[in-house]
C-alpha cells in the first residue's frame, strides 16, 4: 500500500489538521509516514502546502516526485490546481470550490473550476455550503477530509478512531463535531 | 514527529542543562519542543536575545562541565560567529552541539548561504543527517564526540529536514552531568600567546577528525559500477527515491564532515564519473574539483547537471542521474502567486498607511526597515519601505545615509528585533546626533516565527532612554485606525527634529491575541 498525498490551501484553513488525522490512522495501521510541511512565511494569508506520503514499504524522500501524487486535498481552488503537475495521470483531486481571494489578480473562478473539473478523477464541492447546512462550519477542514476518504486507501473507522484521537484533548464537543463533519464529508460523495 | 522535535528530544535524552537559541524559520521548533517538554523541567530554555547570547551562554555551560544545545538558522550563524569559531579554539569541556538550520530556495530567509563552510571554516566536526531518524541519532552521538574531541558540533539540517516528520525510534535517557571544571585554564584565556598553541592543537586534530569521518556509521560506500555518486545529508533519500532503493551505481554517502579523503580517493579511483548531490552550495563539489579540476569527472551543481540555486528535489536529483520521468499534467497557465501579507487588523499596516501619509509630502525621504512581518510592508499596497538586510540594519543604514546627507532617514524595525541587534545601533546614532527617525512598531512578541517572547517587553522606552535619547524624542502611539491623526502629527513632528527621534507604536500582535481568546 501506498499513498502520497499532497495537501493544500490558504495559511489558517487547516490543512495541517488533516495531515494530523491522516497520519494518526496510517500509525495506527503500522504503515510508515513521512510528511514535509511548510511553515514561517506561509502563515500569513499564502498559500500553504504539505507533502503526506503513507506507504508499507519504508519512505525515502520527504517531497513528492512531479507526477507521483496519487491525491491531492486542497481547501481552495486554485490551491489544487497549483500542484496539478504534480499529480498522477489516474490521481484524484478533491477540493473545495469556494475561493479565497485575498490578491488583487485572483483568477476568473469559473476557468479554475473548469480545469479542475476536466481532470479525469476530480470532486469539486462547496465546502462552506456542505459545512453550513450541517452546522460544522469550524470543521470544513475535516469535512473534505471525509469527502476524500474513499480513495484514501484507509478504511472509514480508522479515520473516526484518528479523529477522536487527535482532537481529543480538546473536550469531547470538539471531536463530536469533527466526527460529525468526517461523516457528512464521507456521505457527500459515494465514488 | 518533525526532524527539528527529533534533534530536540535526542537533546533532552543527551542529558543538556540547557538549550540557547533565537528564533529562525526553520529552526524554531526545535527550543519550542524543549519549552514544552515534561521531560524538560530542569532545563534552561528561556530564549536569547540574539544568536551571539546563545552562542556564549551555552559555551559557559560547556566550561562547567555540563551539556548545552544552541540553535539558530543559517544567518543566525553570521551573528553568533565571533563566538562559535571562538569556541572551536577554546575548545569545549561538557558537549556542545550547535544546531544551525540551512534554508536553500529561501523559503523564509535572505540567503543561501550554506553553514557547513562555517563548520570547516571553524575546523569543528559537522553532521548533516539524512533522515529524522538519523538526526536523533546524531545528536546522541555529537554530544559524545564533543566530549571526546573536546571541540563544538555543528549539526547542520535544511528545511526539509526540519519541517518533514517521520516516525522516531528513541534510545534510553543519560542523567544529566554535574559540575566540573576544565583542568587545562589557559586554553579558555585567548590571549595570543595561548591561541597559538590551541590553534597548533587544533589544526592537529584534523586528521583524527577525517580519521573519524571515514569509520563513521553516518558516512559509508557501497560500491556499484564505474558512475559514482555522492549525496550528502538528505541528497541521500532523493537518490534512493529515484533509484527506487535499488543503486545500480556507486555510492559514497556523506553525513559526517570533515570528508573521509580516502573514501573520496577510492570513489574518485573506482569511478568515471562522480555525479555530487548536495543541498545547498557546492561545498563538497568544489573540494573534489580543487581549483584547476584536474580529473575532469566530478559532476554537480558547478556542471549544471543539478541547478547551482535552490533546493534539491526528488525531481531535479532524477534529471540528475539522467533518468527518465513519467507523464504528469502540465502546470496550470491560470494559478498565480500568492504571496503573504500582513494580518488583517496587525498594527504594522496602520503605521505604514500613516507613514506613507507622512512621507508623500517628502519625496527624498527613505524608509529603511529591517526582518519581520512588517518586511512584508515592502508589498502592495503598502510599497513604504526602501531596504530590508540583517537584523538590526534598518537603525545603522538610516544613520548611515543621513550622516552621508539623507533627509529624512526613517528605520522601520520590530522590537524583536530591536532588541536582538538594533539597540547599539541606536547607541551610535545618539552619538553622532545623527538626524534620524527611529519607530519601533512594538507588537509585544517575535511574530514571523510564530510568537515567541521578545527580549525588551515593557522595557523599550527604558532602552531607548538608557542609550541616551532625548526623552522628550521617546514617544509611544497606539497604532489603531482612530488615533491616525494624532500619530501623523507624532511622526512629523520627529521627522523635524534635527536629532535621533524614537516612536513606538504598541499594540499586541493580533495572531498572538487571537491565541489567548
Amino acid at each position: 500500500m501506498k499513498k502520497d498525498i499532497i495537501l493544500s490551501g490558504v495559511g489558517g484553513q487547516g490543512i495541517l489538521s488533516i495531515a494530523a488525522v491522516i497520519g494518526e490512522a496510517a500509525l495506527t495501521a503500522g504503515l510508515h509516514i513521512k510528511q514535509a510541511e511548510v511553515h514561517g512565511m506561509s502563515q500569513r494569508g499564502g498559500d500553504v502546502h504539505s507533502n503526506l506520503r503513507i506507504s508499507s514499504a519504508p519512505i525515502h524522500s520527504d517531497l513528492i516526485p512531479r507526477g507521483g501524487a496519487d491525491l491531492i486535498i486542497s481547501l481552495e481552488p486554485m490551491e489544487a490546481l497549483r500542484y496539478v503537475s504534480w499529480l498522477r495521470p489516474d490521481g484524484w483531486v478533491v477540493a473545495s470550490s469556494t475561493p479565497v481571494v485575498n490578491i488583487p489578480t485572483y483568477p476568473e473562478l469559473g476557468t479554475l473550476l473548469a480545469e479542475l473539473n476536466a481532470l479525469p478523477h476530480s470532486r469539486v464541492f462547496d465546502v462552506e455550503a456542505v459545512s453550513a447546512s450541517a452546522d460544522v462550519s469550524r470543521a470544513a477542514n475535516i469535512v473534505l477530509l471525509g469527502a476524500a476518504a474513499r480513495v484514501l486507501g484507509l478504511d472509514f473507522p480508522s479515520l473516526q478512531e484518528a479523529v477522536r484521537r487527535v482532537f481529543g484533548r480538546k473536550g469531547e464537543g470538539v471531536v463530536e463535531m469533527n466526527l460529525k463533519a468526517l461523516q457528512t464529508g464521507y456521505d457527500t460523495y459515494h465514488i | 514527529m518533525l526532524g527539528d522535535e527529533a534533534i530536540a528530544l535526542a537533546a533532552l535524552h543527551a542529558g543538556i542543562s540547557g538549550v540557547y537559541a533565537y528564533p529562525g524559520t526553520p529552526s524554531t521548533e526545535i527550543t519550542e519542543y524543549i519549552q514544552r517538554s515534561p521531560l524538560a523541567a530542569a532545563v534552561h530554555s528561556d530564549w536569547c536575545t540574539n544568536e551571539k547570547t546563545a552562542m556564549e551562554a551555552a559555551l559557559g555551560v560547556s566550561y562547567v562541565g555540563r551539556r548545552a544545545l544552541v540553535c539558530m538558522k543559517h544567518v543566525g550563524l553570521n551573528v553568533a560567529a565571533d563566538a562559535f569559531v571562538g569556541s572551536a579554539m577554546t575548545g569545549t569541556h561538557g558537549g556542545l552541539v550547535v544546531v544551525v538550520a540551512d534554508d536553500p530556495s529561501m523559503h523564509s530567509s535572505q540567503n543561501e548561504q550554506d553553514s557547513r563552510f562555517y563548520g570547516r571554516f571553524a575546523l569543528v566536526p559537522v553532521f548533516e543527517p539524512s533522515s529524522q531518524q538519523e538526526a536523533y541519532d546524531m545528536v546522541r552521538v555529537a554530544f559524545e564526540l564533543s566530549e571526546d574531541v573536546r571541540l563544538p558540533v555543528l549539526l547542520r539540517i535544511t528545511t526539509r529536514m526540519a519541517h518533514s516528520r517521520a516516525v522516531v525510534s528513541t534510545a534510553p535517557a543519560c542523567p544529566p552531568a554535574p559540575v566540573s571544571f576544565p583542568e587545562d585554564r589557559s586554553r579558555w584565556v585567548l590571549l595570543p600567546v595561548n591561541a597559538r598553541r590551541r590553534y597548533g592543537e587544533l589544526l592537529a586534530a584534523q586528521d583524527d577528525l577525517e580519521r573519524l569521518s571515514a569509520v563513521s556509521p553516518f558516512n559509508g560506500y557501497t560500491p556499484g559500477g564505474s558512475k559514482g555518486v555522492v549525496a550528502c545529508g538528505i541528497a541521500h533519500n532523493y537518490l534512493m527515491e529515484a533509484l527506487d532503493g535499488k543503486p545500480d551505481r556507486t555510492v559514497l554517502k556523506v553525513s559526517q564532515y570533515p570528508l573521509p579523503r580516502d573514501l573520496v580517493r577510492r570513489l574518485m579511483d573506482e569511478c568515471d564519473e562522480v555525479l555530487v548531490l548536495e543541498d545547498g552550495q557546492p561545498f563538497v563539489e568544489e573540494q573534489l574539483r580543487g581549483l584547476l579540476d584536474t580529473s575532469g569527472k566530478v559532476r554537480g551543481r558547478l556542471s549544471g547537471e543539478v541547478p547551482r540555486a535552490g533546493e534539491l528535489t526528488p525531481d531535479n536529483v532524477r534529471a540528475a542521474l539522467g533518468l527518465p520521468f513519467g507523464n504528469h499534467f502540465a502546470p496550470s497557465s491560470s494559478v498565480v502567486p500568492r504571496p503573504p501579507a500582513l494580518c488583517a487588523g496587525c498594527g504594522h499596516r496602520d503605521v505604514y498607511e500613516i507613514l506613507n501619509e507622512v512621507i508623500a509630502d517628502h519625496p527624498d525621504a527613505k524608509v529603511f526597515s529591517d526582518i519581520g512581518c512588517y518586511t512584508l510592508g515592502a508589498l502592495p499596497p503598502f510599497r513604504a519601505i526602501d531596504s530590508c538586510v540583517d537584523m538590526g540594519a534598518s537603525i545603522t543604514m538610516a544613520k548611515g545615509a543621513a550622516d552621508a546627507g539623507l533627509f529624512p532617514s526613517v528605520a522601520v524595525i520590530g522590537d524583536s528585533t530591536f532588541t536582538h541587534s538594533g539597540i547599539t545601533g541606536l547607541l551610535d546614532a545618539v552619538n553622532s546626533h545623527s538626524n534620524i527617525t527611529v519607530i519601533i512598531s512594538d507588537n509585544l512578541t517575535t511574530a514571523m516565527t510564530g510568537g515567541q517572547d521578545s527580549a525588551g517587553t515593557g522595557r523599550l522606552e527604558a532602552i531607548c532612554l538608557g542609550v541616551g535619547v532625548d526623552p522628550a524624542h521617546v514617544r509611544t502611539v497606539v497604532p489603531l485606525p482612530k488615533n491616525r491623526d494624532q500619530i501623523r502629527r507624532t511622526i512629523q513632528e520627529e521627522i523635524d527634529h534635527p536629532g535621533v527621534s524614537v516612536i513606538i507604536p504598541r499594540r499586541e500582535c493580533i495572531q498572538t491575541l487571537k491565541r489567548k481568546r
